[in-house]
């Protein structure tokens, strides 16, 4: 008798049709372009606060490099001491008052330069005054050996290097720009959807027990059908959620750029900014041109199959850890012990793919955690991009099936034996026992 | 085979506790078959065992002739003491679910359903979620969802818990009426009036061990020390007494009685009759009570647990 297809239809059926199921649907996509909204309204009205800083230069070397920008005027002053200037700042109310002393020797200006502030500045602010002085002063320090303006910017140079692997493709920075973006979703996804949906699951096998009807239940289906049931069909209600916060999650992200005339997109950080700006050097348009090429570079065929299977690998085999933790309790708060190792391997994994597969793909530690179980699936898709030999991902597959196998062998004894235990917090010595039963 | 189900020399151990050990029952074909014991003696285990929820150490069990395989949990129908269903689910809903587990179409399930909903007046709960009800309401459908397949064994562990007296009665009448119909009924309670009311036959498990087992009233013949309730009517009570004494073994009576003067048990040797005792009595004074006592399965149930 297979009753699998009627566990799994409850199984949806109750988790979409549960009412804090439907509102974290629907109000989590909105909740998140609230707060998205609201931060680049900030960091907006943040970018157009207006400065005035004070330029005390007793040098002169200085005073042409200050050209007024759109959030910062500058005002140079002339013949002041330091305190008076100082005090006048103040008065002022200005940002601050950028000092440089006089020294005679050009090399030595470096070293006396500083900011008088009321309140610590920001960091941008700061780097950028550090940027126009450092530049002035190469530049003199350049023409006092001899050198003009126009020999240092002819003596400019940017380097973009061409890369072509051995069989001929050829491939460039944006192309690992887009591989990362690919491995690091697809890899960050699975990581998260394991997290919310085994969670999800644990939850249910605990209500079965607290409610009592476990017994009944498993009165009439194998417990292994009923743990594969719940498993199956609560990932379905999640990749229903998943694809209702996508679509939600785009259709209001247009609709709120458009209201509130935010540029959603072009909210940046200070690195991605300065990264933009490297980009911008060698031509927006070719850039973006690249992106697309790179898209279509992507070995698109293997990413999807190798997405779908190891993400299904791998969250059933974290799955059925969290059904077997489920039915080991009595109720949610005596899982946390159980909890730490499940998310360990999962964390770690999420790591060596941040910091490891980006730095060298190839390397020692990336190939190695692609072939651990419990860490593949995740650093795994985030190789992929990079192109991994199929027979790597054969074995890599290899393994996680068998383990997924050996891991739902081991959730189903546990599961098993503990639905039917109440009262007392088992421990792992215990957890060993009931393999034997 | 008058045997509905056979359990053989089945023996189940969980890490060092054995739960049971060697306990063959065998439960005849259209009884009610009592299934007693103290608090943790195994009883449960036997019956999860029975209900292929836990596979046993050693022994077997059949069912109607055949060993224990899966399809058989169609046939039997299950009562669990630790029971509840989905709080958050509709009733209905969670009838049909329950019901196609077990086997039965949909459809079928339906209107089955509506027979028994019917029956016990409870159709305006359909569309009621478990947790709106009341604990009694529960196990009312609860017990409709046990029975809803028409099982060749039905298993009721405390069937009677959590029911008030008016419930517990049509509870009981509906569990006789299942056996008219043809089922075998195990019962598994520490209410010993219902097993006194409902029981034919008896298994006691002790210790993780059977120590008694076979028809009510055999056992009852058994346990019967040859004693009898006397209540008579005399002027000279005093008198009476004594003479009793002289010739049997008298000891103290408790039973109710209207205006009896003489209150006596008396235990008989193996070779006198009771009618020697009551033509004694009838001789000595007015005999206005006379009854054999019989065991209780209440005092058979500590007797024997005490004696092991």
């Amino acid at each position: 008798m297979n009753h699998l297809p009627l566990i799994i239809k409850r199984e949806y059926f109750t988790k979409v049709k549960n009412k804090s199921f439907i509102v974290m649907t629907f109000l989590s996509p909105l909740i998140m372009i609230a707060l998205f909204a609201v931060v680049a309204y900030l960091s907006q009205l943040n970018n157009d606060k207006q400065r005035t800083i004070s330029v005390l230069d007793d040098t002169g070397y200085l005073t042409n490099v200050f050209e007024n920008t759109e959030n910062t005027s500058y005002t140079i002053l002339n013949g002041l001491k330091l305190k008076d200037a100082i005090e006048l700042v103040k008065e002022k109310e200005d940002y601050g008052l950028l000092h440089i002393a006089k020294i005679d020797d050009l090399d030595g200006v470096s070293d006396h330069i500083r900011f008088y502030s009321e309140e610590t500045p920001s960091l941008s602010v700061i780097s950028g005054l550090e940027q126009r002085i450092e530049k002035r002063l190469n530049e003199m320090k350049l023409e006092k050996d001899g050198v003009t303006l126009a020999q240092i910017e002819a003596a400019k140079t940017n380097v973009d290097i061409a890369q072509e692997s051995y069989t001929g493709e050829k491939s460039s920075k944006a192309d690992n720009v887009v591989k990362l973006m690919f491995g690091g979703a697809a890899g960050y996804l699975l990581f998260m959807f394991i997290i919310i949906y085994g969670n999800m699951i644990m939850r249910s096998v605990i209500e079965e027990k607290t409610s009592r009807i476990i017994e009944v239940i498993i009165s009439s289906v194998k417990p292994i059908q009923l743990m594969m049931g719940k498993i199956i069909g609560t990932s379905l209600a999640g990749v229903t959620q998943f694809i209702i916060w996508a679509i939600l999650g785009g259709v209001l992200m247009v609709l709120v750029g458009f209201i509130f005339n935010i540029d959603i997109l072009a909210m940046q950080t200070q690195q991605q900014e300065m990264a933009m700006q490297s980009l911008q050097n060698s031509g927006m348009d070719q850039k973006v041109g690249e992106f697309f090429i790179a898209f279509q570079n992507l070995p698109m065929t293997n990413l999807i199959i190798a997405f779908l299977f190891f993400f299904i690998g791998g969250y059933l085999l974290y799955s059925s850890l969290y059904a077997a933790i489920g039915a080991a309790v009595d109720n949610e708060t005596d899982t946390q012990q159980f909890m730490l190792p499940i998310l360990m391997p999962l964390v770690l994994a999420v790591y060596v793919g941040v910091f490891t597969v980006i730095e060298d793909p190839h390397g020692v530690v990336s190939t190695v955690f692609s072939f651990i179980p419990f860490t593949s699936p995740v650093v795994m898709l985030m190789r992929i991009p990079f192109g991994v030999p199929i027979w790597q991902q054969g074995l890599s597959l290899l393994l996680l099936i068998i383990t997924f196998i050996a891991t739902v062998w081991f959730a189903a004894k546990i599961y098993r034996v503990g639905i039917l235990m109440y009262g007392k917090k088992p421990t792992y010595k215990e957890l060993f026992k009931w393999l034997k039963y | 085979m008058n045997d509905l189900l056979v359990a053989d020399a089945v023996s189940k151990s969980f890490g060092n506790f054995k739960a049971l050990n060697q306990v063959s029952i065998a439960v005849p074909k259209g009884s009610i078959f009592g299934l007693l014991g103290p608090n943790g003696a195994g009883k449960t285990t036997l019956i999860r065992i029975i209900n292929q929820i836990t596979m046993p150490d050693e022994g077997r069990v059949f069912l109607d002739g055949q060993p224990l395989k899966p399809e058989h949990v169609r046939d039997i129908g299950y009562l669990p003491e630790e029971r509840g269903l989905y709080k958050s689910m509709k009733v209905g809903e969670q009838c049909l679910y329950l019901a196609q587990l077990k086997g039965l179409s949909k459809s079928e399930a339906k209107q089955r359903l509506k027979y028994w909903f019917d029956k016990l007046e409870i159709g305006d709960w359909w569309n009621k979620k478990i947790q709106e009800l009341s604990k009694g309401q529960a196990q009312k459908i609860q017990f409709v969802v046990t029975v809803l397949h028409q099982p060749k064994l039905l298993i009721f562990d405390e069937p009677f818990s959590g029911f008030d007296p008016i419930n517990a009665n049509l509870i009981k009448d509906e569990i006789l009426q299942l056996r008219e119909e043809g089922a075998t009924v195990i019962f598994s309670t520490h209410r010993m009036e219902s097993v006194e009311e409902l029981c034919d036959h008896i298994a006691l498990i002790h210790k993780s061990n059977k120590v008694l087992d076979g028809k009510l009233n055999d056992i009852k013949r058994q346990y019967k020390t040859n004693t009898f309730e006397v209540g008579l009517q005399a002027s000279n009570s005093d008198r009476v007494i004594t003479e009793i004494k002289n010739q049997f073994e008298v000891l103290p009576a408790t039973f109710k009685n209207l205006n009896d003067d003489v209150k006596l048990n008396v235990k008989l040797k193996e070779d006198v009759s009771p009618n020697d005792l009551l033509s004694f009595l009838t001789a000595k004074a007015e005999v206005h009570h006379f009854v054999e006592v019989i065991p209780s399965a209440s005092d058979i149930f500590i007797q024997t647990v005490k004696n092991n």
